[in-house]
Parts: structure tokens; C-alpha cells; sequence
């Protein structure tokens, strides 16, 4: 084999002038880490998402205020006025329940469907394609936004005590929620190329979570119904978030938070937040595996 | 025309007895399955894209890639690209990899160009800084006009074309590739994006440049591979490649004339 060659015989004039570059094969990529290294990338994807998600439309953003709005509305009329359970700033409880079951399932299904979706860039850039679930997981979050700037204002308006635990609980039940998002969004995102049934797999699972959280009823309705195996119920995560929140928002409400955190919420509250937010990121690491696994078959298969 | 080589430049490309197996489904759904395997039909199929393809490139070569349709080519970029990975054998690259490839991939139709120069600035590899340095240049380049600030979803494909091109055209990188460069654009585009692949070449960067017209891999490139069916059936000199590739043959079809007038032009 001739080689024929360069017309510059001095080393390239590109960024790599003085010390040369390693011989490296392009494709390797560190996966969720190379994601936070082109944090600048993942945050332009996540503006363009934002953006366009509501461009053309008169309303904007304010849309993410009135549909959390709407939702409330319609949940606490049917199920505090038509069906009244008489639990003390049920709006309060039902509201917080809402806003972190809509974040677990925006995230869980539009990053399912993130990887089909951003079809275009995926089959035909090298870019890493965890960002893709990892964005959608973020645009949730900043959707959440609204809910909390509605769900505060309500807090405030009942004579909310905020304090230092349920702060604290309403962060550990965030993380939660976003690890388990994301780790299931992953997963979920490369098993959807092969698959297009996995998105609906996915709807059809976040169906369920509005009735598998103590949000339209209370924890203690659970504990009186089925005592010790009570505890079986709090093995869904989201249950878990859902209760966390609650201690962070709702107890503060109420006329004695004291007793209503001991009433309504299990004792060992942080050590199964703990625990659960320990699994999500188990299941996050092989949520990764699976990724890089499939990854190399995504471009084809899309 | 080329000089001979300073061997002692640093590789570039290393291609290892690289393959790639494509897998053709016939079927996606159950029922369709289903019902071709009661049949004793195929569900799928497997080719070879690539075949045991192996070459060195060092750097500040130019390279023409040429081969007839489905041989290869594009699979070939998408792997030194780092879009898909090799199925056997091992590819490595030195430096940043960018190039006039899938131009304008991932632009969001309901954003505006400018908006659009950042995003896709951004999936090209570029930061913050650097491309606030080159905007300028870009949209000069891509010379969108009063455009820049309206959804791109609104561009004549001309424009969408050029808005592409000008962001890839600006990164910075140590090996440029360029695929069907001249497939797009009007002739002053043409010429303009074949005068700054020169200058890509003369600056030392290594180039791999896929091209049907015989006119401008002759202008371009100091070594031909081609590429049939996946294996990599020639490599070395421009002109016996154009020979092997029986490209010199005058093919009298006015496309390929007035490619090699394009080539002459620059």
C-alpha cells in the first residue's frame, strides 16, 4: 500500500498542534458521564424542547400553570367533595400527590420515547444518546416548576409552617423520583427502537400510579385495611416519593403537623426513602448497561 | 502530482479489518411473523455493509472515497464518525472528527436559524465560547440574510441546505469528512464550499471526501480508496482509481460534465 501524502509537512494546524491527540476509536462514549461532560449540549436540548413545546401558542408557558390547575380542580371535586373523606387540607395532600406523580410519568414516558423521537440526530450525530432520556427527564422537571409555585402559594395561604425534616423530605422524595425517571426512561428508550410497544407498555404502567399512591387517599386508609402488610405497599418507590412530599408540604398545613406526621406517616419515613432512592440508583446502573448494550444496533433499527 | 509522503506523519485513521453486518427485518409486527413463517418465508436477512476493510491514513492526507451506490461509503463515515460502531475489527481516530456529513440533521423546523446555529453548533462538539467567536463567519456563510431570525421550518431547502453546511464547515477538527458535497447548493455554493474544503486540506487537516465526480477527487485528494460491496477494492493513486472505477470513460451525461467544469472553476 502506497501512501501518498500530506502537502504540509509540519504537524496539522488544527486544535491538536502541539500535542497530539491518542489514536482513540470515535464511537466510545462514557455514557450518563459523558452527558454531564456536554452539559452545555444537554442544556440547549432541553431549551429547544421547552421552547417548542409551546411555540405558536398565545398562552405559553402559562399552560403549565393552568393545567396543573385543571387537574387539581377536577380531583379535589370528585374526590373531596363527591366522595368526602374528611382529611384535614385534603387539597393540600391530593395536590402534592399530583405534582410528583405527573413528574415521575412525564419523565418515565416522554423519555421512552425520547430516542425515537430524536430519530434525526440520533441515527445521523455522534452524540451521546443517554442525553436524549436525560433531557426529557429535565424538561419534566422544569415543568414541575409551575405546580410548586401553585402548590406553595396554596401552603402559604392555609398557614403553612415550613421546618428543616420536611425539607428535607420533600428533596429526598425529588431525587427519587428524578433517579428512578431517568434510570426507567433509559432502559425503556433503547428497549423502544426494537420495540415500539414499549411506549405503550410504559402508558399503560403509569396508569397505574395514580391509584398506587397515597394521594386521593390517605397512607392511613392502608394501614387500617390491610395492618402489617401496609408496609408491603410503601415497596413501590413512588408511593414512598409521594409520601415524602407529603411530609414536606401537607403536615406543615394542618392544625397540629406534629401529630398529623405521626398519624399519617410511617416511622421509618427517611430509611425507605433511603433504601428506595439506593434501589433507583441500582436500577439506574443497569438501566446504563442495558443502554450501552443496545446502543450499538440503535442507529440501524430506528 | 502529489509529493511523496512524510511517512512519519502521525496516523490518522487506523482501520483494522473493520466489518459491519446489517440486518434486514422483513417484519415488525406479530401477525406479519407470524404469518411469513407459516409460509416458510424469510423474516430476515443479513448483509455485509462493510467486509474486512482495512487502511491506515496519516495525517494531512486527502482521501477520496468513491464506490458505486450501497457500497459502503456511508457506512464507512458513520463509523469514523462514531455514530455506529464496528461490528469486528477496531477503527480508531486521532483528534476531533466534523465534516460536511447529514448537514443540518437535528435542526428543530419551529426554531429560528439563529437559535438553530447554536444547537447545532453545540451537537457538532462546539462550546459556548467558540461558537459565539465564529457566528459571524457562519451566517456570512450561510447567507440566510434577513432569514436568520425566522423558523427554519420556513427556509427554501437551498437556504435550510446552506444554514448546514455553514455550522459543520466552522468546526474545528483534525479530520474532515465530507459526503456528497456537491449534491446540494447552487453553483456559487459549490464553489464556495469547494474553495474552504481546500483550505481544510492545504491546512494540514486530514480529509476524506466522497465523491462521484471524477473532476473534483482529482482537485481534492491525493489517494483514491474504493469500495465495492463492502471490501475495500482499490487503494493509492487518484488517477488509476478513477481508471479502476472506469469514471474516466467519458459518461456524456451533463451532470458529470458540469461537475468537472465545477471542479476547474475552483
Amino acid at each position: 500500500m502506497t501512501i501518498l501524502g500530506g502537502r504540509r509537512r509540519g504537524g496539522p494546524t488544527g486544535p491538536a498542534d502541539e500535542e497530539l491527540p491518542p489514536l482513540v476509536a470515535p464511537s466510545a462514549t462514557s455514557g450518563l458521564l459523558e452527558v454531564f461532560r456536554r452539559r452545555y449540549l444537554l442544556r440547549l436540548l432541553v431549551r429547544r424542547e421547552i421552547s417548542a413545546r409551546y411555540q405558536g401558542s398565545f398562552l405559553g408557558l402559562f399552560w403549565s400553570y393552568l393545567q396543573p390547575a385543571f387537574r387539581l380542580a377536577m380531583y379535589y371535586f370528585v374526590i373531596a367533595v363527591v366522595l368526602d373523606r374528611g382529611i384535614e387540607n385534603f387539597a393540600i395532600h391530593l395536590f402534592t400527590g399530583l405534582v410528583i406523580v405527573h413528574f415521575f410519568t412525564e419523565s418515565f414516558g416522554a423519555g421512552t420515547r425520547s430516542i425515537v423521537r430524536n430519530k434525526a440526530l440520533v441515527q445521523k450525530m455522534a452524540v451521546p444518546r443517554e442525553m436524549f432520556p436525560v433531557a426529557s427527564m429535565l424538561v419534566s422537571a422544569y415543568h414541575v416548576v409551575p405546580g410548586m409555585v401553585l402548590l406553595t402559594g396554596f401552603c402559604l395561604a392555609l398557614g403553612w409552617t415550613p421546618d428543616l425534616v420536611g425539607m428535607a423530605a420533600g428533596l429526598l422524595g425529588f431525587a427519587l423520583v428524578a433517579v428512578l425517571g431517568t434510570a426507567l426512561a433509559l432502559l425503556f428508550s433503547a428497549a423502544n427502537v426494537f420495540f415500539r410497544d414499549f411506549s405503550n407498555v410504559v402508558q399503560t404502567l403509569t396508569q397505574f400510579s395514580t391509584f398506587s399512591v397515597p394521594m386521593i387517599y390517605p397512607y392511613t386508609l392502608i394501614q387500617e385495611r390491610f395492618g402489617d402488610f401496609a408496609q408491603y405497599y410503601l415497596v413501590n418507590p413512588l408511593a414512598e416519593a409521594v409520601l415524602l412530599l407529603q411530609r414536606a408540604f401537607w403536615t406543615g398545613t394542618t392544625d397540629d403537623p406534629a401529630a398529623t406526621a405521626a398519624e399519617h406517616m410511617p416511622d421509618n419515613l427517611f430509611q425507605l426513602g433511603f433504601i428506595h432512592l439506593g434501589v433507583a440508583l441500582v436500577v439506574l446502573a443497569v438501566g446504563q448497561y442495558v443502554f450501552t448494550r443496545l446502543e450499538n444496533k440503535i442507529p440501524e433499527r430506528l | 502530482m502529489s509529493t511523496a509522503v512524510s511517512s512519519g506523519a502521525p496516523e490518522s485513521i487506523v482501520v483494522d479489518d473493520v466489518s459491519k453486518q446489517f440486518t434486514i427485518r422483513y417484519h415488525r409486527t406479530i401477525k406479519q411473523m407470524s404469518v411469513a413463517a407459516v409460509r416458510g418465508q424469510e423474516l430476515s436477512n443479513t448483509f455485509n455493509a462493510l467486509d474486512r476493510v482495512s487502511f491506515t491514513v496519516r495525517q494531512g492526507e486527502s482521501i477520496g472515497l468513491m464506490g458505486l451506490n450501497g457500497s459502503g461509503k456511508s457506512t464507512l463515515l458513520k463509523l469514523i464518525n462514531g455514530i455506529m460502531r464496528p461490528d469486528s475489527g477496531s477503527l480508531l481516530t486521532r483528534g476531533r472528527t466534523a465534516g460536511l456529513i447529514a448537514t443540518g440533521a437535528g435542526f428543530h423546523p419551529q426554531l429560528s436559524g439563529r437559535e438553530n446555529i447554536f444547537l447545532n453548533a453545540a451537537v457538532l462538539g462546539m462550546s459556548e465560547a467558540e461558537t459565539r467567536r465564529k457566528f459571524d463567519d457562519i451566517v456570512e456563510f450561510a447567507d440566510v440574510g434577513k432569514h436568520l431570525d425566522s423558523p427554519v421550518g420556513h427556509y427554501s431547502s437551498g437556504m435550510f441546505a446552506r444554514l448546514g453546511f455553514a455550522v459543520a464547515i466552522h468546526v474545528d477538527s483534525d479530520i474532515f469528512l465530507a459526503d456528497e458535497v456537491l449534491a446540494v447548493g447552487d453553483k456559487p455554493f459549490k464553489k464556495k464550499c469547494l474553495e474552504r474544503m481546500q483550505e481544510v486540506r492545504d491546512s494540514g487537516r486530514t480529509l476524506f471526501y466522497v465523491s462521484h465526480a471524477p473532476g473534483s477527487v482529482k482537485k481534492m485528494c491525493d489517494r483514491v480508496l474504493v469500495l465495492d460491496k463492502g471490501r475495500l477494492a482499490f487503494d493509492g493513486d487518484v488517477a488509476e482509481g478513477i481508471r479502476y472505477l472506469k469514471y474516466d470513460e467519458p459518461a456524456g451525461t451533463d451532470e458529470d460534465a458540469q461537475d468537472d467544469e465545477m471542479g476547474n472553476d475552483v
